[in-house]
C-alpha cells in the first residue's frame, strides 16, 4: 500500500501557494527568502513524488530523473541563498532596515 | 489506513502548519527560521516514504542544516529590535493573495485530475533492489547526469563569487 500521487502533488501544490503568500504578502526580507526556499521545497517534493510513479524503466531498470533534478534544485537553493543574503547585508548597510519597501529606487 | 499513510500525513500536516506558521503567526522572526526546520525535516520524512532515502539526507543536511544555520547567523549578526519581523501582512493584501493562490491549487488540481495525467501510471509496487540509495543514485549522477554536475558546480562557483563581492564593504 503506497501513499497516492494525488496526495502527493495536493501537499506540493498547497506548501508552494504558502510560498506564494507569503512572498507577496510579507515585506520583510528574511521572511520573503523563507517564503522562496518553501517554494523550491514544494517543487521537490513534486519532483520526488513523479519519480517514484515513474521509478522503472520499460525493460525494469530504476530511473533517478526527479530525484536528480530534486538535487540541482537543492544546490541551487544553496546558492540563491548566500546570494540573497549577500544583497540583505547590503541593504541593511545602505538603508538600515529589512522591508523591501525602502528598497524601491527602481521601481515604476 | 496503512501505516504509511498515517505516516505521510503526520508528516504533510506538520508541514503545512509550520509552513503557515512560518508565514503568518510567529512572534520573532528566529522562530519562523525555526519553523522552517520543521517544514524541511518534515518533507525529509515524506521524501523517505517515497524510498528517495539519499534525498531525504541531503534535504536535513543542506536545508536544516546549512541554509537555515545561514539564516540563523545573518539575523543573529543584525541587531533587530521587536523581534525583527516587520509589519504584518495588510489585511487586504492578505485576502487578495490567499484567494489567488486558492484559486490556482484548486483549479490545478480540477484540471490534472479532470485530464487524467494522474492516471497514466499505476505506482510500481516492487521497485528494484536499493533504489534510492546513494549507490544507485551516485552512479547516475555520474554516469548519465555528469554534465549537470559540472553545470551546477558553475552556478556555485559564481554564487560564491557573488556573495563575496555583495558582502565586501568596499571594492577595490
Amino acid at each position: 500500500m503506497s501513499i497516492p500521487i494525488e496526495h502527493v502533488i495536493s501537499l506540493s501544490a498547497l506548501l508552494f501557494v504558502i510560498g506564494v503568500v507569503g512572498a507577496l504578502t510579507r515585506r520583510n526580507l528574511i521572511v520573503i527568502l523563507m517564503s522562496i526556499e518553501l517554494m523550491l521545497n514544494a517543487a521537490n517534493l513534486a519532483l520526488v513524488g513523479f519519480n517514484r510513479v515513474w521509478s522503472v524503466t520499460a525493460e525494469g531498470a530504476a530511473r533517478y530523473d526527479g530525484q536528480v533534478f530534486a538535487l540541482m534544485v537543492i544546490a541551487v537553493a544553496a546558492a540563491e541563498v548566500a546570494v540573497g543574503l549577500g544583497i540583505l547585508l547590503s541593504l541593511i548597510r545602505n538603508r538600515d532596515s529589512l522591508n523591501v519597501d525602502d528598497a524601491s529606487l527602481l521601481r515604476w | 489506513m496503512s501505516f504509511e499513510m498515517f505516516l505521510f500525513y503526520a508528516f504533510a500536516f506538520l508541514a503545512v502548519f509550520s509552513a503557515v506558521a512560518m508565514i503568518g503567526f510567529v512572534r520573532h522572526i528566529v522562530a519562523a527560521a525555526m519553523s522552517l526546520v520543521v517544514t524541511m525535516v518534515s518533507l525529509a520524512g515524506i521524501y523517505v516514504l517515497m524510498h528517495a532515502e539519499l534525498i531525504a539526507a541531503i534535504q536535513i543536511l543542506v536545508y536544516a542544516g546549512a541554509i537555515v544555520v545561514l539564516f540563523l547567523f545573518v539575523i543573529m549578526l543584525l541587531d533587530l529590535r521587536d523581534g525583527g519581523l516587520g509589519p504584518a501582512a495588510r489585511g487586504q493584501n492578505l485576502v487578495k493573495a490567499v484567494g489567488v493562490g486558492g484559486t490556482v491549487t484548486i483549479g490545478t488540481l480540477v484540471v490534472a485530475s479532470v485530464s487524467g495525467v494522474f492516471s497514466v501510471n499505476p505506482l510500481v509496487e516492487s521497485l528494484p533492489e536499493g533504489f534510492g540509495e546513494h549507490r544507485a543514485l551516485g552512479i547516475a549522477l555520474f554516469t548519465d547526469y555528469a554534465l549537470a554536475v559540472e553545470l551546477v558546480g558553475l552556478v556555485l562557483l559564481a554564487s560564491i563569487v557573488g556573495a563575496v563581492i555583495l558582502a565586501k564593504r568596499k571594492i577595490d
